[in-house]
């Protein structure tokens, strides 16, 4: 298979994996590029999903960039559409078929029971960014001061994120 | 039995069109910075349009997340099958990912040229240490509220241990915590109710 159909296939899986969402299948998408098929390093990763952070609209759609990495232009476009369109298709049908099961007992099982392997994902999600972004005390100090503030008061992240990457930029350098 | 706000007008009007669908869905993707799309959802599916009332919206939300997908993209797809079937939902999925994909493209490219540079791996670099600090505490925030019982924190553990300590593949982890998760959450047959005063 060339790399084209490889990425296709490799990210229809992950987006049928989501469950719970894009954090929760982030450790098994960077061992799939990074580790499985080499396409971009483990820094590289993590700088893509970096940029993903800056951007509005749902936080996986870093993963055209990946494809543009790999196949370029049609590779980002391809990889988008594979990463989507599954989880989405099943989402409509189950979503209609959801309707009918509205008094199931395993409706309600399903869903509570997913949910600590959901919390669990996620936080397998932020091990494996960190794994490679927290590499100094200057960096660990940052994701602390991140995870504090938002646990005192709500507030829009965007805001830390762009205080982490003024401070990163006069700190890292 | 349709309820009327104030301002007389129906909670759902009978025929929303499909642009109407994608520029809504639009709007979220191009507002919703930082993560916590579902604050933008609300805002606009609940307060902004009168799509769906609170009940209806928690419900779908809790449908998206338990479905394989992103919320944001299968709250999209759900909402509008809802409005108006299938071109509804292709719609709202469009509307709900090209702003970002467009302004990914735009940061892309700049990456491309700008990438390497110490300033730019200096700021990602703090970008992705805050990320680290946002995931967890989004993660920590939904598991307070999520979780109420020790077999569900065992579950957490032996979730995370499985991904980030074994390295298990993630269908290897699904395929067996997940039916343990179900069983632990099956219902008990309810005991018949007695005679004894209820509060």
């Amino acid at each position: 298979m060339n790399d084209l159909a490889l990425l296709i296939r490799s990210f229809a899986i992950l987006s049928l994996l989501a469950v719970g969402g894009g954090s929760a299948i982030l450790p098994e998408m960077k061992h799939v590029v990074v580790e499985q098929f080499h396409w971009i390093t483990a820094d590289d990763f993590d700088d893509i999903y970096s940029l993903g952070q800056m951007a509005p609209g749902p936080n996986m759609l870093m993963v055209s960039l990946i494809g543009d990495k790999v196949a370029g232009v049609v590779g980002g476009i391809a990889v988008l559409i594979a990463f989507f369109l599954p989880a989405s298709v099943l989402t409509l049908v189950s979503g209609r078929l959801w309707e009918h099961f509205k008094e199931a007992p395993a409706r309600e099982a399903l869903r509570r029971g997913l949910a600590p392997i959901t919390i669990g994902l996620m936080l397998s999600g932020a091990v494996s960014i960190a794994r490679t972004a927290i590499d100094g005390w200057e960096t660990a100090v940052l994701a602390v001061a991140v995870l504090a503030i938002l646990m005192w008061r709500s507030m829009n992240p965007l805001w830390l994120i762009g205080a982490a990457g003024l401070i990163g930029w006069l700190t890292l350098r | 039995m349709s309820e009327m706000p104030a301002d007389g007008m129906p909670v759902i009007s009978p025929r929303v069109t499909l642009w109407r669908i994608f520029a809504v869905f639009g709007l979220i993707g191009a507002t919703s910075f930082g993560g916590g799309v579902v604050a933008y959802l609300r805002a606009q599916l609940v307060t902004a349009t009168h799509w769906l009332d609170d009940g209806e919206f928690l419900e779908l939300l809790e449908v998206s997340q338990t479905l394989p997908g992103l919320n944001a993209t299968n709250m999209a797809v759900l909402v509008g099958d809802k409005l108006r079937g299938i071109p509804g939902a292709v719609a709202g999925l469009i509307g709900m990912m090209l702003p970002g994909s467009l302004f990914i493209a735009m940061l892309g490219a700049a990456y491309a040229t700008y990438g390497g540079t110490h300033a730019v791996t200096a700021i990602l670099g703090g970008v992705a240490a805050a990320a680290v600090g946002v995931m967890t505490a989004v993660t920590l925030q939904i598991g307070r509220k999520q979780l109420d019982r020790w077999s569900d924190l065992a579950l957490v553990v032996a979730t995370l241990a499985a991904v980030s300590g074994f390295h298990l593949s993630l269908l290897t982890v699904l395929g067996t915590l997940g039916p343990v998760a179900v069983l632990l959450h099956w219902p008990h047959k309810r005991p018949r109710p007695t005679g004894e005063a209820q509060p």
